[in-house]
């Protein structure tokens, strides 16, 4: 109860900050050094009101105060306390009011450290910033309140939704939330950027940490999403293309090529259009995110609640942004026409140019699956829903250049390069397409296709192992990070192609056999859990070679909402993953089993991790 | 010039992107498939539920007939809620109720008949739920009106008085 109060009048103070900084800070734009010591301590207090009321909806959850909505929808005095605690996050109102704790704090770190740019860029980045923020506090508060009071005061809460009480689901909005709003200071520093026309050499520096930072928690907040899709959803993989999915993918490809973009820009100033509209898209794609997920304009495995009239207001909160990027974009930027015709064919800003051009070709095919269904019902109320397939079809031929670009672009010089010393690149090659030849001709897979993906994503692979040994080679970072993405390449191509699954029904003492494997059905165990009551059905399987496993998976009933989850038993080792799941055959002794062997899964997550490490290793660079 | 005429463009289009999303937000996002109807009703195999001997389509819906299947299960509320209302449509003789238990258990279901009544002409069972995914069901209740061994109309969840009223017009 008091919590509420408290949490919600620091709501109500922290917006008016917001609106006192964004009217002070124009009115005295022009007398700028008035308010640079004043901005860091409004920023502060602004930060300071978002935390307290966050800390206040943490404790209403912990002590159960059911007379808070949010407590009362998503919460259960017979949930471990972990869980109370994630449940803060784990729905709309309390993700929100986390998204507006990141923004505040990135505005805040931002302008402690910045120190080498003029005061009029950095108080014109808080304004944009402000804008942002301001708009998510009246959001939160008139749309959203999570400090709802409810009278008579409910016992007992609704629960919070079984398949949200994991341990990677519990850190995973927070991480991939820094990675989102990350890119917002980035979007209000662009757009500031521009409108004082100081995209510059020194402003790329500054930026490209905060891109880096917004980078790593982006992936690493994917990494997070998938492996928790991947234990709990039972469906035995790790990616299905699905809305919310693709909502974060697109940022992370914007992301990615800004990244690339800015590193071009770092060193020769040109490609300042793309870095712009970049950043812009970057941020927009992560509201237009939140957007699609929130609004329930679509229809997604991860079921939230929706509610129309928020739809509306992010909706015109995002074209509001987009216009206003627009505008300032058109009406400031002045492209350098000088530098941008000076592209010699063989250099390395044309190889990243060219993989730009990739990205964003990867980028709107997923852009498209995700919206056009949208449009396609609106113009023709046609429904369609468009699947793994589509993706698949459309990007995978697509990796092959990008992969050997990849490879290739980091060997060549800026500005202008030629093919000296680069015989060892052709060896490479060579080696590459007949390994991918053998390996594939020794377990019977003959479609060129796969030859042709396999051998690229080894020849990055082999080149970047090279590099691991030149004492020359100075790009650490970098090299990891490539070296990261065509081990995810490799992990994912041989996952899909030498996964086996089996389906089928068991009694209690039964077993199932082919020329591969050995499954018997041991026995049925029961067990009861604070949350719920489990069913454990145990296993043992042996393989060919004499292996034995025993794999025990579980079926929970939940008490609070009463939902029934299988949960799958998985054997991780580094060559393959053993799953299994079961489900009951309603009233029959049978139970439902699918066992699959999947290759390589683990090596899935480590690529992802290597991919942000090489980033986390620029980052630390740069500082030193 | 150029610059200008770039920069409406890009205003017009985001503009047509807003107008979109904004109709497709009033819109209903659930995605029912379209209704199969007047499509032939498919062939299955069952098991007659009291006298345990198999049947198919032709044994239980015969030409120039109404029927009306309803899937139905023991444990389902809105079963219970709906059996008041097929009791008293079953008084009307043009129409023949045929029951599908879905995926229930024997003796409940039994229960469940003999406390509430049998409407039922006939009842098959489906104890895997694999009948009702070759009629295009979604779940339990659900009930099909057949003529002519043809999909008249199909109806998800639960029955009511308005439902009751445009099925008795439809067989009149």
């Amino acid at each position: 109860m008091i919590y509420s109060l408290v949490g919600y009048y620091s709501l109500v103070l922290g917006l008016i900050v917001g609106l006192t900084l964004f009217y002070f800070s124009f009115k005295n734009f022009n007398n700028a050094t008035i308010l640079n010591s004043k901005i860091l301590s409004f920023t502060f207090l602004q930060f300071f009101f978002v935390v307290i009321s966050f800390l206040c909806l943490i404790f209403s959850f912990v002590v159960s105060d059911f007379s808070n909505e949010t407590v009362f929808n998503n919460s259960h005095t017979t949930k471990p306390l972990f869980y109370k605690i994630s449940g803060t996050w784990g729905n709309h109102e309390g993700s929100l009011l986390l998204w507006l704790l990141v923004l505040t704090f990135f505005i805040f770190i931002f302008l402690l450290k910045t120190k080498n740019q003029p005061i009029k860029y950095k108080i014109l980045t808080l304004v944009f910033q402000q804008v942002i923020i301001i708009g998510f506090f009246i959001f939160l508060i008139k749309t959203s309140n999570p400090f709802n009071y409810l009278f008579p005061i409910p016992v007992e809460g609704l629960g919070l939704n079984p398949i949200l009480q994991d341990p990677a689901l519990a850190i995973h909005p927070p991480i991939l939330y820094l990675g989102y709003v990350g890119s917002s200071i980035i979007f209000s520093s662009v757009l500031s950027a521009t409108a004082l026309k100081m995209i510059s050499i020194s402003w790329a520096t500054h930026i490209k940490k905060w891109i880096l930072t917004s980078w790593i928690f982006l992936t690493l907040g994917i990494l997070l999403g998938s492996i928790w899709a991947y234990y709990e959803l039972g469906w035995g993989g790790f990616w299905f293309w699905d809305p919310v999915e693709n909502v974060s993918l697109m940022p992370w490809l914007a992301l990615t090529t800004l990244l690339h973009c800015i590193m071009v820009l770092e060193k020769k100033n040109i490609l300042s259009s793309w870095t712009i509209i970049l950043s812009i898209a970057t941020f927009t794609l992560s509201m237009c995110g939140t957007f699609l997920v929130r609004s329930g304009i679509l229809n997604s495995v991860h079921t939230f609640a929706n509610d129309p009239e928020r739809g509306v207001f992010i909706l015109i909160f995002l074209f509001i942004l987009i216009f206003l990027s627009l505008f300032i974009f058109f009406f400031f930027h002045k492209d350098n026409e000088k530098n941008s015709n000076q592209f010699f064919w063989l250099s390395k800003e044309t190889s990243i140019l060219i993989n730009n051009w990739f990205m964003m070709y990867f980028l709107s095919v997923v852009l498209i699956g995700t919206v056009y269904p949208i449009f396609l019902d609106v113009i023709s109320s046609e429904k369609i829903s468009v699947g793994p397939p589509f993706y698949h079809k459309l990007i995978i031929p697509f990796l092959i250049p990008f992969l050997l670009m990849m490879a290739i672009g980091p060997k060549l010089k800026w500005i202008k390069s030629d093919f000296e010393n680069k015989f060892y690149l052709i060896c490479l090659l060579l080696i590459s397409i007949f390994l991918a030849y053998f390996i594939l001709k020794s377990f019977n897979q003959k479609i060129l296709i796969n030859t042709i993906l396999i051998s690229s994503a080894l020849y990055l692979f082999f080149i970047t192992i090279r590099d691991f040994f030149v004492k020359k080679y100075k790009n650490l970072s970098q090299n990891i990070s490539h070296f990261g993405f065509s081990l995810l390449i490799l992990s994912i191509l041989f996952n899909n192609l030498f996964s086996s699954e089996i389906i089928t029904n068991l009694k209690v003492g039964e077993t199932f056999e082919n020329s591969k494997v050995n499954i018997y059905f041991e026995s049925i165990d029961s067990k009861k859990s604070k949350n719920y009551d489990s069913i454990i059905a145990n296993f043992i399987i042996r393989n060919s070679n004499g292996e034995k496993d025993k794999l025990s998976p579980e079926l929970r009933i939940y008490n609070q909402p009463v939902i029934a989850t299988s949960e799958a038993d998985i054997k991780t080792s580094l060559i393959s993953d053993k799953f299994i799941v079961v489900n009951l055959v309603q009233n029959q002794d049978y139970f439902n089993v699918r066992y699959q062997v999947k290759p390589l899964m683990m090596w899935i997550w480590i690529s992802v991790i290597l991919i942000s490490f090489g980033g986390l290793i620029s980052l630390i660079k740069k500082k030193s | 010039m150029r610059n200008k005429i770039l920069s409406i463009s890009v205003f017009l289009f985001f503009s047509i992107v807003f107008v979109i999303f904004f109709k497709g937000l009033k819109e209903t996002n659930i995605y029912t498939p379209d209704l199969d109807i007047k499509k032939e009703i498919p062939f299955f195999h069952a098991k007659d539920f009291y006298t345990g001997k198999k049947l198919n389509t032709s044994d239980i819906f015969k030409l120039n007939q109404t029927y009306l299947l309803n899937i139905w299960s023991s444990w389902c509320v809105p079963c219970r809620k709906e059996h008041p209302l097929l009791l008293s449509l079953n008084e009307n003789k043009k129409i023949n109720i045929i029951g599908m238990n879905y995926k229930d258990n024997k003796i409940n279901a039994e229960k469940f008949l003999k406390e509430l009544g049998n409407p039922y002409k006939r009842v098959f069972e489906d104890l895997e739920g694999t009948i009702a995914i070759e009629w295009g069901a979604y779940g339990v209740p659900e009930t099909f009106l057949i003529y002519n061994n043809k999909i008249i109309r199909k109806y998800i969840g639960p029955l009511n008085l308005n439902i009751i009223e445009e099925i008795k017009l439809l067989i009149k």
